[in-house]
């Protein structure tokens, strides 16, 4: 159980696709210019990423390793177009909005590297696992986006009524996209050094400071 | 003849598919560190996009269409890029070995490069006559050369710049880029496109 927890979580926090390992990045900066949209491609790359998880985990002892990769890409492939069929039939405003990006999941980086680093070497329900970390990492980077472009660009949430009376336009807009996410990411990494400095210098620190009054000031030094 | 100008101009600048479209955004941050880097990977994307857009383009309406097999687009572009790579590394590497080795690693990386599988689909969405795929493709490798030619020389400006920890490495990276998106924006309406 703390295995799967494990796994789970390693998606979303540490080694978060988009925030910090700096794959996927189309549909991340594409697809969020609304919160409904980045919704959408969460989810459709979620499915496509747990469901090739799973099968390329199970057929991973037939596959010879040489031609691996085309054998990933076609799963890849008729997985996504499973999904560009099922968004078309049920929610066509939204094959609408997100355009060329449904078929490009085929070729978005998380998929394949999931696949090569993970589901072709463990059993089907730690792939089942990582498939859904993994894809819950990447919705809830995509949704962040989402949510924060269209309030400073459209003034709505999830399409609500307008909120602000002058929306800066911009951040909707290409140019937009790119300052969000990276005002996102220096966030994501600010808080990561702070985290990762601090543990590494608290245990640095000899055992005769612990109960010391002063010892907040040392940490502090060390840092800068 | 205005129509294929406005292809080209269109697919260059004002459509600019890194800049305007974010396609091909893994390649843009993963290779843009250095200027020669970044020359190699334009160099061999220019040359398998027009390739794989010509030849996904004649599949696509003398194959697919004829038997009425759309639904298997997805598969069959990404298979014909992946063996169309295969097949260029083959033939460079027996009958040019000089742009072999300019090309070096950048050509395997091209069959999970986004922007040459969109190109396929988007002449299919656009619906171009054989011409028009071959401008478009062209106009749209230009782009791409364009913008991570000039994005990988700022970039070698950046590494020397004191920066705060936090915005070191890819947040900076991020910003240089919108500034460089907001500048294309100026170029919506050149030549009266």
């Amino acid at each position: 159980m703390k295995q799967l927890l494990k796994i789970f979580f390693n998606g979303i926090v540490k080694e978060n696709p988009v925030l910090i390992m700096m794959i996927g990045l189309c549909p991340f900066l594409a697809c969020s210019t609304t919160a409904n949209d980045a919704i959408g491609m969460g989810i459709a790359a979620t499915f496509v990423l747990t469901c090739s998880n799973v099968i390329i985990s199970l057929i991973r002892k037939i596959i010879p390793h040489n031609i691996r990769i085309p054998v990933f890409i076609v799963v890849i492939a008729t997985f996504t177009t499973v999904v560009d069929y099922l968004i078309k039939a049920y929610f066509p405003a939204l094959s609408e909005s997100l355009g060329v990006f449904i078929p490009l999941i085929v070729v978005n980086c998380i998929i394949l590297a999931r696949a090569e680093a993970f589901a072709s070497k463990n059993n089907v329900f730690y792939s089942l696992i990582d498939g859904i970390g993994m894809g819950a990492g990447f919705f809830v980077a995509i949704v962040i986006l989402g949510i924060i472009r269209e309030f400073l660009g459209s003034g709505t949430i999830f399409g609500s009524k307008e909120m602000l009376q002058v929306p800066a336009v911009i951040m909707i807009l290409p140019p937009g996209g790119f300052l969000a996410a990276g005002v996102v990411i220096t966030v994501v990494k600010y808080i990561e050094n702070k985290i990762v400095r601090r543990t590494k210098v608290l245990s640095n620190l000899p055992s005769a400071c612990e109960g010391c009054k002063l010892k907040s000031q040392c940490i502090q030094e060390k840092i800068v | 003849m205005n129509n294929l100008m406005a292809i080209l101009v269109m697919s260059i600048f004002v459509n600019n598919i890194i800049l305007m479209r974010f396609i091909g955004l893994c390649s843009f941050f993963g290779v843009s560190n250095k200027l020669s880097s970044a020359l190699g990977m334009s160099a061999a994307v220019f040359f398998v996009m027009n390739l794989a857009a010509v030849v996904s383009w004649i599949l696509y309406n003398f194959v697919l269409v004829p038997l009425q097999l759309q639904f298997l687009k997805i598969i069959v572009f990404i298979l014909v890029i992946a063996s169309l790579v295969q097949l260029v590394e083959l033939f460079l590497r027996k009958n040019m070995p000089g742009l072999f080795k300019a090309l070096g690693i950048y050509l395997p990386l091209i069959t999970t490069n986004c922007a040459i599988l969109a190109v396929a689909f988007l002449i299919v969405d656009y619906q171009y006559n054989l011409l028009q795929t071959l401008i478009f493709a062209t106009g749209t490798a230009l782009g791409y050369t364009i913008a991570i030619i000039l994005f990988s020389s700022i970039r070698e400006r950046l590494e020397l710049a004191p920066l705060p920890n936090a915005v070191k490495g890819y947040g900076i990276v991020f910003i240089t880029a919108a500034l460089m998106s907001l500048s294309f924006m100026g170029l919506i309406g050149l030549f009266g496109f």
